[in-house]
């Protein structure tokens, strides 16, 4: 078995619910099939605090192994550490930075630990900072030269909450010793679900294609335009493999804020707004030339059909596609 | 006399920290300590309002939704936006899930494993408990795969969870079809099943027919992990363990045309009174933070002093009418008329028995409640009204009812920017430390004379179902 303990970090615990929502199998029955023993879970565990202050203490002096530390939330810096503290007035941080060195591999757990996520906005005044990123840049509590005794640097399990299947798809590949250097993209997140965009698999591809746009939320139209949606510069693939079964939040009508990277909820990301630089939206497809994108789209809003057009702007899907009449060749 | 400090706490969400004064044995003086700050107060203070609906849910990962609803309410209030009936039904069922699977995540993974400690090895019921409550045991991984579902509503209806952005100021963004509340309402049956025969032994229709502490004895024999429970209770003491104030505090939920189900109020001297908002104040005097006078939270600000002699956490002290109050299930069944939980309060005060047996009537009339609402929903008519776009300036209160009891944000804007935005949130109420007049907080008197006994300690702390995540100012 390999053993693992799990750190709430300063974040919301919200990566954690999302966990407890892993199906089929639950995330209980996921970590026994990769042989992972939870030594610690704040949710879940029934060892005491004293207890799990002491185990630490073994881990920290080599009398005890620990696979993989999981951190979830943001390490807090500000007032000598002081704004969080672990059993006896210690800075979480400085506990976190301690087993990180005897950690075999070492799970970043959300944005707030990839990044500082949402405690990283300077106005928080917490000094909120990744495990080894600051933002986009490398760096964080264990330093940009810092590799676990596996070899790999700091798992970024990005997003804000994780999917739960993320989470337990890294630490079983963890476990077996399966997911290489190779595995994991420039903000170190791994590529199984990094490589993909949420826009693979969009429900309003169709609404994309033709540039029919939704004017306002609660319709059905592609929400690049005018509602801030980032679904074609997010790396996940919540479209592809669905929250809760069925799930996303393109699913749930709303644009895609790209949770998944270091600077989702900064000041100047403006939810649910299209960003514009000369009348143009910024936010359109990183590796495609903007005049081609531009000329694509004229070329598609020429040819939108009447039913895309109008379907766009309903709450729901008003008029059918027409199905084929005739004979078929 | 000696002291001792408990902590870090196990299965409670977030980071807490518990000094003990003892004396003879027993609990003499309790000191509750939040030891996390992150300073959202202060980090949406110069956004426009419209960030908090992306900021506000990261507060909290477990009532992410309530504080969502909140900030729509805050929103709604500074602008006037109506919005659709469909929306309040959908925000109503969303928030309702969320409420209905904390609580049952409360009993099952973080109150249930204390039980099945070996402290209490030999007591008729242990044996039973232990087999199928213990910490990741058989009962844990039912309510996990019934949890799944439930929150499958959540995610058809708002797209994941936590951390929506369905809910807006108008209603939700999603609309819901014919077919889709079929489905609905399958998941919820599922659900409902697990309640009624796993967690109740009773239909629901019969756990909310209960209204006096006698007709417990139908839960007792119902052979469900309530009527378990409840034997575990009578033998433990809980119904006089961990007495706070009684002076109780909750702000009305699930709004629909207009309409309250659960009421604002305030339980005091054992009977509901008029909640007057503008009696509500936050005491910093022995919270990490720049001293202040005590101040209603549409005047207070933040502002962290980690050196502060006397402080010692970074929870404020919420007071209503100059005295601290518990929130939460118990206090809303109170208010909303709950004849078994009246009569229990009436003779021992609030206690370890009365929050938890309260949070499972909550989940029938949860279960109903969704229900009704998934078939209230007027398919032909819209889930989202335009909101107006421009920001508007002002100040506002956005309350509702987390799980967990009583939440409330309160912000000015100027400019279209956020001047100023306090969070009031309930374990805010529970885990207040002391104010200026020593007064100590619900869960600090909740465990005054408690034995020492590091189990009794944690079944009080617990029975408040602490969100330290919402403290975090």
């Amino acid at each position: 078995m390999k053993t693992l303990v799990w750190l709430g970090a300063g974040g919301c615990g919200g990566c954690s619910m999302s966990l407890l929502t892993a199906e089929a199998p639950d995330c209980l029955t996921a970590l026994e099939l990769a042989g992972i023993e939870l030594l610690w879970h704040p949710s879940l565990s029934a060892l005491g605090g004293a207890q799990l202050l002491a185990m630490l203490d073994a881990m920290e002096a080599g009398a005890q192994t620990l696979d993989i530390l999981c951190v979830e939330g943001a390490l807090l810096t500000a007032f000598a550490g002081q704004c969080q503290t672990l059993g006896g007035g210690e800075p979480m941080a400085a506990r976190v930075g301690r087993l990180a060195r005897v950690a075999r591999h070492v799970v970043a757990v959300g944005g707030c630990a990839a990044f500082g996520g949402v405690g990283a906005a300077d106005d928080a005044g917490i000094g909120g900072r990744g495990l080894q990123f600051d933002g986009e840049t490398p760096g964080g509590l264990l330093g940009a030269s810092f590799v676990a005794a596996s070899g790999l640097p700091v798992v970024n399990v990005a997003g804000c909450p994780t999917h739960p299947g993320w989470v337990l798809d890294t630490l079983a590949l963890l476990a077996a010793d399966a997911l290489p250097a190779s595995g994991l993209d420039s903000l170190q997140r791994p590529r199984f679900y990094a490589d993909r965009l949420v826009h693979h698999g969009c429900p309003r591809n169709e609404f994309y294609e033709f540039k029919a746009t939704a004017h306002a939320l609660g319709q059905q139209g592609c929400l690049i335009e005018h509602l801030g949606c980032r679904g074609t510069l997010a790396h996940a693939d919540c479209n592809i493999r669905p929250w809760h079964g069925a799930s996303s939040c393109l699913k749930g009508g709303f644009s895609c804020i790209d949770c998944t990277a270091p600077d989702f909820a900064a000041a100047h990301r403006q939810p649910l707004t299209t960003p514009r630089l000369a009348g143009l939206p910024t936010i359109l497809p990183s590796d495609m030339p903007k005049a081609w994108f531009v000329a694509l789209s004229a070329l598609s809003k020429s040819a939108t059909p009447a039913r895309l057009r109008h379907n766009a702007q309903s709450e729901r899907l008003d008029i059918a596609p027409t199905p084929p009449t005739g004979k078929r060749r | 006399m000696s002291r001792k400090i408990l902590g870090p706490f196990n299965r409670v969400e977030g980071d807490l920290a518990v000094n003990l004064t003892l004396e003879n044995g027993r609990v003499a003086q309790a000191q509750v300590t939040s030891p996390l700050y992150r300073g959202f107060e202060r980090a949406l203070v110069g956004r426009p309002l419209a960030d908090a609906l992306v900021v506000v849910p990261r507060i909290c990962g477990i009532c992410s939704v309530s504080q969502s609803v909140a900030a729509v309410r805050l929103m709604q209030a500074l602008s006037g936006a109506r919005p659709a009936a469909n929306g309040e039904r959908v925000m109503n069922i969303v928030h309702a899930c969320e409420n209905l699977a904390d609580h049952l995540t409360h009993f099952y993974l973080f109150f249930a494993p204390d039980l099945a400690h070996a402290d209490y090895a030999g007591q008729p019921w242990h044996a039973d408990w232990a087999a199928r409550l213990a910490s990741g045991g058989p009962a844990a991984r039912q309510w996990l795969a019934a949890r799944a579902t439930l929150l499958r509503i959540v995610g058809l209806l708002a797209g994941r969870w936590p951390h929506t952005l369905a809910l807006q100021a108008g209603g939700v963004t999603r609309t819901v079809d014919a077919a889709e509340r079929l489905r609905l309402l399958g998941w919820l049956a599922e659900v409902r099943r697990f309640v009624e025969i796993t967690l109740l032994g009773l239909p629901i229709d019969a756990m909310l027919a209960i209204d006096h502490p006698d007709q417990l004895e139908r839960l007792r024999a119902a052979g469900g992990d309530s009527g378990r429970w409840l034997r575990a209770a009578d033998a433990l003491g809980f119904a006089q363990l961990g007495r706070a104030h009684d002076h109780f505090l909750a702000f009305a939920a699930y709004g629909c045309d207009g309409e309250h189900p659960w009421p604002a109020g305030v339980w005091r001297d054992g009977a509901a009174q008029a909640l007057n908002l503008r009696r509500i104040q936050e005491d910093v005097s022995h919270s990490w933070y720049e001293n202040a006078p005590a101040r209603h939270p549409a005047e207070g600000d933040t502002r962290p002093n980690p050196h502060k002699h006397g402080a010692y956490s970074w929870n404020k002290a919420p007071r209503i009418d100059g005295l601290p109050a518990e929130t939460g299930a118990l206090a809303r069944q109170l208010l909303a008329g709950q004849g078994c939980l009246r009569a229990l309060v009436a003779a021992h005060g609030g206690s370890v028995l009365t929050r938890v047996l309260a949070r499972q009537f909550e989940a029938a009339w949860l279960l109903a409640a969704i229900e009704r609402w998934l078939r209230e929903l007027d398919l032909a008519a819209p889930f989202i009204a335009a909101a107006p776009h421009d920001a508007v300036d002002g100040c506002a209160a956005g309350l509702t009812e987390a799980a967990r009891g009583a939440l409330g944000h309160w912000a000015t804007v100027e400019h279209g920017q956020i001047t100023r935005y306090q969070i009031i949130a309930p374990t805010s109420w529970n885990f207040s430390p002391r104010d200026a007049h020593g007064m100590p907080g619900p869960l600090e008197t909740a465990l005054q004379g408690v034995a020492d006994h590091e189990l009794s300690v944690q079944h009080v702390v617990r029975s408040f179902d602490p969100c330290m995540v919402c403290t975090v100012h």
